[in-house]
């Protein structure tokens, strides 16, 4: 397929998937900073929505201060904020239309009803908690409904492989982001193991990864931090853990390089870093330093995205 | 202006006999159905996003073209003598050009002055002498028509470049076929989803010596901003091609390859919907980032067809439009069977002196616009936009031509007050292989929704009619 094709696939599914994620952030945070403020502590949590979305520089340019009305407008409406769900779906579209002969008519639908309703009914944002949290569902059910289409109609072709790829690289990353923000609550060895303050705060991860009800199905046991960060890392049953991204993007990339009958940089980095994480226990990881190891992962992940671009995309 | 021919009812009360059947179903349903359907209609339309973009216009960079739900009928016996004249048209355009490129014997005639050809932007010299695969220059033909009686097709603009709108002929179709099944029950309508078959083997049979006997056919599109990359990518959809976009396609060794995942695969036949002047950078403008480098060479060389044809734009220029029943009597020794437009062209002092004195009854039209842009409709116009027009005449004759006022046909056709007649036109699509020439039964009918108007271009408000022609 022509490469560009290929990139643009790789990108909107990019695009959707952070969109979402996006929209997780903001529905976990609106929870949490809806509780009393003894549960919450004095950290900002809207500080830390902008942390985890990668824009806090960009966004002190424009405000002065964190609080929920701006964060909120920031990350799901801003037209100046590159990567605000606005300018996601805005982005998928435009991806889409330059690739509609690459995509089932169900997933053009999707993004192009998503955004039809974007201009149509979220064009002035959102001005009640109740819009809001229908906003959040209108991204989620998007999302939901465009990797669902995708996965449904899709030939399982190089087109597919491509499509998977952006979105596993794309989730690792923002799973990873949130664990780099909030990993000093990960930390087992803090004093206040245990508070309600921690509760809530790993209930908010986990929420942000929509992985609340399966920690309970995983562990049967109460939240505990480690088991939090065992959970979001390593166990490979979780669709949005590190080490199931990775599951993923080894299987995608060996079927492209199956397809091709060439094997390349791509597919030896991904086996790489799917080859630590299979091999590593949470012990080694607090060992090591949870912080060090989820921002080597960082690197190596968007070094990944770089190989694949440079092996197939331009 | 006279009373225009209307294309269902007969003045007296008498239906023409295609649109009986039509006439007795708008009958029987309430008009509440009927626009429940067009409601219908319209959602599907942006649903699936058919839409184009119009220049100069940044509140909506998209736009729906409005689609009249009521069908234009056209008998088949009417379609035969259409579909004769069509073929008979564009197998002249071809071989003009093929002679215009080569030895001019229409020249030598003098049938054609030499320097409404040497001395128009539109001729393109790098075409000298460069011979095409098959001799066909136009591949894809789009041949605007317009009826004011029961008997004659009058051809009103030859569309040689790179003509648009067959993604409308076919989705009209289709749309039409989901909301009105029983309407369809009723008639025999010839299909017309078998034009993506007809142009891609068109397009594989002009593919060049050099190519496999499996040529790749690549879509060129100037991209996602042009008004008319729905249809863009619709086509390639349908083709099953690949769509590209310059920057896609790389030229070497004279050979024209584009970029995939697994390296560089040689194109054969490029179906471009790029525009001559910025196919590549290094032959015509240097500023186009829309085409590519080196394509020109490889075209010189025989490794890649371009259809249609570089330089197919001085076969449908308006200054030579008027030549057309000559150079069809030229080429092919027969009457042509579609009528022209009177026209008049201003480059002869003679006629530039009668239409000077005629301004307010005749249309006059740049020769080298399109779109419906820059023209004058004189009746319609005020006294002022006439002076001004006059003006322009004037320092620049040559660039005009101008025509009587003609009362385009009308069609049954849905407005605020119920069904009314409105001016149609029509565009069939014409496509030449190295065999055979082929035009599927339809076009891209366009209505002028306005009461009164006669401008139907989607530019300028007009909309689009589903076309059946009846299979008898």
């Amino acid at each position: 397929m022509l490469s560009r094709t290929a990139e643009n696939l790789y990108w909107l599914a990019r695009y959707v998937e952070r969109a979402e994620y996006l929209a997780r952030t903001i529905d976990a945070t609106l929870r949490v900073t809806a509780l009393p403020a003894a549960y919450i502590g004095k950290t900002n949590e809207w500080d830390s929505a902008l942390l985890t979305a990668g824009v806090a520089a960009s966004f002190y340019q424009k405000y002065e201060e964190a609080n929920e009305h701006n964060v909120v407008d920031y990350l799901s409406f801003s037209v100046d904020n590159p990567s605000s769900i606005r300018n996601c779906i805005e982005a998928a579209r435009l991806n889409s239309r330059s690739v509609r002969t690459a995509l089932t008519s169900e997933m053009w639908d999707t993004i192009n009803s998503a955004w039809i309703e974007l201009q149509e009914v979220w064009s002035k944002g959102t001005s009640t908690r109740e819009d809001l949290a229908k906003f959040l569902r209108f991204v989620q059910e998007t999302s939901l409904r465009f990797d669902g289409s995708a996965y449904r109609t899709m030939l399982r072709n190089d087109a597919y492989w491509f499509s998977r790829l952006g979105l596993h690289l794309e989730r690792a990353d923002n799973t990873a982001r949130i664990l780099d923000v909030k990993y000093h609550v990960l930390l087992p060895e803090e004093e206040h193991v245990g508070g309600p303050l921690d509760f809530y705060q790993w209930s908010s991860i986990l929420r942000s990864v929509s992985a609340l009800t399966a920690y309970h199905w995983v562990y049967r046991e109460t939240l505990k931090p480690w088991l939090v960060a065992d959970l979001l890392i390593l166990n490979g049953t979780l669709p949005r853990s590190l080490a199931s991204c990775y599951d993923n993007l080894v299987r995608n990339l060996d079927q492209i390089g199956v397809a091709y009958g060439r094997q390349g940089p791509a597919q030896r980095h991904a086996r790489g870093i799917r080859n630590r994480l299979e091999h590593s226990n949470m012990n080694d990881i607090f060992q090591h330093g949870v912080h060090e190891f989820i921002q080597e992962f960082i690197t190596d992940n968007s070094r990944l995205g770089e190989i694949i671009t440079k092996q197939y995309l331009i | 202006m006279a009373v225009a021919f209307d294309e269902m009812n007969i003045p007296g009360g008498d239906l023409r006999p295609a649109y009986q059947e039509l006439a007795r179903w708008l009958k029987e349903t309430p008009p509440e159905a009927l626009e429940y359907r067009r409601q219908e209609a319209e959602l599907l339309f942006r649903r699936i996003g058919i839409t184009f973009a119009v220049y100069g216009d940044s509140e909506s960079t998209e736009r729906l073209i409005p689609f009249d739900v009521i069908p234009r009928i056209m008998s088949g016996k009417e379609w035969s003598l259409l579909e004769k004249g069509l073929k008979q048209r564009v197998k002249a355009l071809n071989m003009f050009l093929r002679d215009i490129y080569h030895g001019r014997d229409i020249l030598r005639a003098e049938i054609v002055p030499d320097d409404l050809i040497f001395q128009n932007p539109v001729f393109r010299p790098e075409m000298n002498g460069q011979q095409v695969p098959h001799d066909v220059y136009v591949h894809i033909a789009g041949i605007d028509i317009v009826r004011v009686d029961a008997e004659d097709f009058i051809v009103l603009e030859d569309n040689a470049r790179t003509p648009s709108g067959v993604s409308y002929m076919l989705e009209n179709r289709e749309i039409m076929m989901r909301l009105f099944p029983d309407l369809f029950a009723r008639h025999r309508v010839a299909p017309v989803e078998r034009y993506p078959d007809e142009l891609l083997a068109a397009l594989r049979s002009v593919a060049p010596l050099s190519a496999s006997s499996e040529p790749t056919v690549a879509l060129l599109t100037p991209g996602v901003y042009n008004s008319a990359y729905y249809e863009h990518s619709f086509l390639a959809d349908k083709l099953g091609i690949e769509l590209v976009e310059g920057r896609d396609l790389i030229v070497k060794n004279n050979e024209v390859f584009m970029r995939t995942t697994e390296g560089l695969k040689r194109v054969d036949v490029i179906y471009r919907r790029v525009d001559d002047d910025f196919l590549d950078p290094l032959t015509f403008r240097p500023d186009s980032v829309l085409g590519v480098p080196g394509l020109m060479s490889a075209y010189a060389a025989g490794n890649i067809t371009l259809a249609n044809a570089v330089g197919t734009g001085i076969a449908d220029d308006k200054a030579i439009y008027s030549y057309m029943p000559d150079i069809v009597k030229f080429y092919l020794g027969e009457e042509p069977i579609l009528k022209n437009v009177p026209t008049w062209r201003c480059r002869e002092p003679k006629d530039l002196a009668y239409v000077l004195d005629n301004l307010s009854e005749l249309v006059v039209k740049e020769v080298h616009g399109s779109g419906g842009y820059g023209m004058l409709i004189g009746p319609a116009a005020t006294k002022a936009t006439i002076e001004a027009f006059r003006e322009k005449l004037k320092r620049e004759p040559e660039g005009f031509i101008a025509q009587p006022t003609l009362a385009l046909s009308t069609c049954p056709t849905c407005t605020a007050s119920g069904l009314a007649p409105r001016h149609v036109d029509l565009r069939p699509f014409v496509l030449t292989g190295s065999k055979r020439t082929t035009v599927v039964p339809g076009g891209l009918t366009r209505v002028a929704l306005k009461e009164g108007s006669l401008v139907v271009n989607s530019s300028q408000g007009g909309g689009t009619k589903d076309t059946w022609i009846l299979d008898e």
